[in-house]
């Protein structure tokens, strides 16, 4: 534990330590704490299947129809066998625990479009989905923290304003028209990176361990095909961590600013210890707690952009798959990806919940 | 005392007076209502972004007269590059490119005002309702605003407006559906505070009804942060209604709109135009929000600009 945490912890006693004082806790602060994190992520997971559920049930067209086609659809009697084989004659309730149920075993149902199964069809595009958004991740957390930090040391000079700036413009651009543009001038013009695809269309994939072809290809030992599979991955994962750059980079300046106004910080300087000492020890250390609550906040957007993105380059993920889902108006194909982004968001951020309790003992007696 | 009255002239702040108004919660509530627009608009970003606002806002009122071309014509010919005739070139279907996108100012631009205005208003009263009276109501709206959160933004909209079919009115109640609850947890927590502040229970005591506390004496220290998070918000409204659109799940066409043109300029790569002027309209317009809403917020008292936080979408 660094000496700023338990200053600015001892500077802002919270009012409950008394409490907690008095009345001991039937279990360990950190124990209760995660066990509470826990019940409200598998809530929140519940709640995101009546979500998806009451949304399915809301479509204004009749699945039957769609289903039968025209001339089936035309006989009372087929609509009918139909619609008690679907179970949709059942009340409402008692649907979504089929739903429930089906889901719990892996059913999440099949696309209209394509008759495969949708959970299927997720498992087999997920893992690209998650190669880029570890890229991403990877690349916005890098330089969002360097250019916030850069920006809350020289605040308010010249490269301040043009780091807000520009992180502002980063948020406020939208990422598949940055994926268009970025893929027309890297591929198309300059033939910097390598094209559409994760990898060129000549080169088999790297036999599937982990999905990720970058993993697999060096678990292979196949060093050719990582290079490729690497190259593929640069532009997507760049494109896509543009957004939250800007969003790390305002994030890491405010968290900056609040650390370097307090005490502990003059004391460090005061005492002579070196500048960078100060900043990467001191500093960046007290602000770098907060920060970790945005990255999962970040790695929402990202998944958001995934969606947006992936059709630009060919990306066979997630949001591929979501594309042709949406323009196709592929129900159980867009419920299942809501379905699974939001399981995913829910898990990533309770991770995250962990992490900044193991962090930050204050955090757990909330 | 006329403390927390809207009618109450804005007085200029002195640091003198800020620093007596932090020390008396009571000032403090005087204050905040007090947004200084015009000086917020005074730095440099918001300037910046007052004037492409403004210039957008001319574009989108007199677009009938400023298109050159008819925006459905498919008069010319196909994918002809930018220059002559057509000064941003023409589309797939011989349609004036630059046409379009000032027409489509006309659809996105009060769309999305009209969406956050929604949002705000509906989050606002709910986050009131939910501070004001606490218990089983604060649980029930704020349970239902974390569900909300569950989702990343554009991915809950998508799932709605796919649900409902695609066209810009279910776009629209899509991203309201989404965009309410961060109205929803900061009116809540600013409430919260100031129910308890002395003027209000004092109001209390002389028997004003729930409302008239609400809105009489609450509502103005909620009223600039709500302010701020809007402006900021249109910017993100406008980015998911594109969105929404790049997935054919928007304005449906042929009724010219940035995100489906940028969508349509994908599958078109020798004809970069397509899609890059639409991608600047909406990189433009939402930069111009997104520079208003950030100097506002910095004109905002630190402690309530807290509460406003950063946007994600």
């Amino acid at each position: 534990m660094s000496v700023g945490t338990t200053d600015s912890s001892t500077a802002h006693p919270p009012s409950n330590d008394e409490a907690q004082r008095i009345k001991p806790p039937l279990l360990p602060p950190l124990l209760r704490y995660i066990l509470i994190r826990i019940g409200i992520s598998l809530l929140l997971i519940w709640g995101v299947t009546i979500v998806t559920f009451l949304l399915t049930n809301l479509v204004p067209t009749d699945p039957v129809a769609a289903i039968l086609g025209d001339r089936a659809a035309a006989d009372p009697a087929i609509v009918a066998a139909t619609r008690e084989r679907l179970g949709l004659d059942q009340p409402l309730i008692v649907q979504y625990f089929t739903y429930l149920s089906n889901l719990l075993q892996g059913d999440m149902g099949v696309s209209n479009q394509t008759r495969t199964p949708v959970l299927q069809s997720i498992g087999q595009v997920f893992p690209a989905s998650i190669e880029l958004g570890i890229g991403a991740i990877l690349i916005s957390v890098i330089i969002g923290l360097l250019l916030g930090l850069a920006s809350a040391l020289k605040q308010n000079t010249i490269l301040d304003h043009a780091i807000r700036a520009l992180s502002l413009i980063g948020i406020s651009a939208p990422t598949f028209w940055i994926a268009a543009v970025g893929y027309y001038v890297f591929f198309f013009k300059l033939r910097v990176v390598p094209g559409a695809g994760r990898l060129d269309p000549w080169i088999t994939p790297p036999p599937r361990v982990t999905g990720l072809y970058t993993v697999d290809s060096l678990l292979a030992g196949q060093m050719s095909t990582f290079i490729n599979a690497f190259g593929h991955l640069i532009l997507p994962s760049c494109v896509l961590a543009l957004f939250t750059i800007g969003l790390l980079t305002r994030f890491s300046r405010s968290s900056v600013l609040d650390i370097i106004r307090l005490d502990y910080v003059t004391a460090a300087r005061a005492k002579g210890l070196p500048a960078r000492t100060v900043v990467f020890k001191y500093i960046f250390r007290g602000a770098l707690v907060p920060i970790i609550t945005v990255v999962g906040l970040a790695f929402g957007s990202l998944l958001s952009g995934a969606v947006l993105t992936e059709t630009v380059f060919a990306w066979n993920g997630l949001g591929q798959y979501a594309f042709r889902g949406a323009t196709t108006l592929d129900l159980p194909v867009i419920m299942g990806v809501g379905l699974v982004i939001g399981i995913v968001y829910i898990i990533v951020n309770f991770i995250v919940d962990l992490i900044y309790g193991f962090v930050d003992p204050r955090v757990r007696v909330r | 005392m006329s403390i927390g009255t809207p009618k109450q002239p804005p007085t200029h702040t002195t640091s003198a007076s800020a620093e007596a108004a932090d020390r008396n919660p009571v000032d403090r509530g005087v204050k905040r209502w007090q947004l200084r627009f015009p000086k917020a608009l005074r730095t440099p970003l918001g300037f910046i972004g007052a004037i492409i606002l403004t210039i957008w806002l001319i574009v989108a009122l007199f677009a009938p007269l400023l298109a050159p071309f008819n925006p459905l014509a498919q008069d010319f010919p196909r994918l002809s590059a930018p220059g002559g005739e057509n000064l941003l070139g023409t589309d797939t279907l011989g349609r004036d490119v630059l046409s379009r996108l000032i027409v489509a100012a006309r659809t996105t631009l009060p769309a999305a005002v009209f969406v956050v205005i929604c949002s705000a208003v509906l989050g606002s009263v709910l986050g009131a309702i939910a501070g004001y009276f606490g218990r089983a109501v604060d649980e029930i709206i704020m349970r239902i605003a974390d569900l909300v959160f569950a989702f990343p933004t554009i991915i809950l909209a998508m799932v709605i407006a796919a649900a409902l079919g695609p066209g810009l009115k279910n776009a629209i109640i899509a991203i309201l559906l989404v965009s309410w609850p961060s109205y929803a947890r900061v009116t809540r927590s600013l409430v919260m505070s100031a129910r308890n502040s002395e003027y209000v229970v004092a109001g209390r005591l002389l028997g004003f009804s729930a409302g008239k506390s609400l809105i009489r004496e609450i509502s103005p220290n909620v009223l600039s942060p709500v302010v701020v998070l809007a402006t900021l918000d249109v910017g993100s409204a406008i980015l998911t209604m594109a969105g929404l659109s790049f997935l054919s799940l928007g304005v449906v066409p042929p009724t010219p709109d940035w995100g489906a043109m940028i969508s349509e300029g994908v599958s078109q790569f020798a004809a970069w135009w397509i899609a890059f002027f639409p991608g600047l309209c909406i990189l433009t317009i939402v930069m111009a929000f997104n520079f208003i809403g950030d100097s506002l917020r910095d004109s905002l008292d630190p402690h309530t600009a807290q509460e406003v936080g950063e946007t994600t979408s």
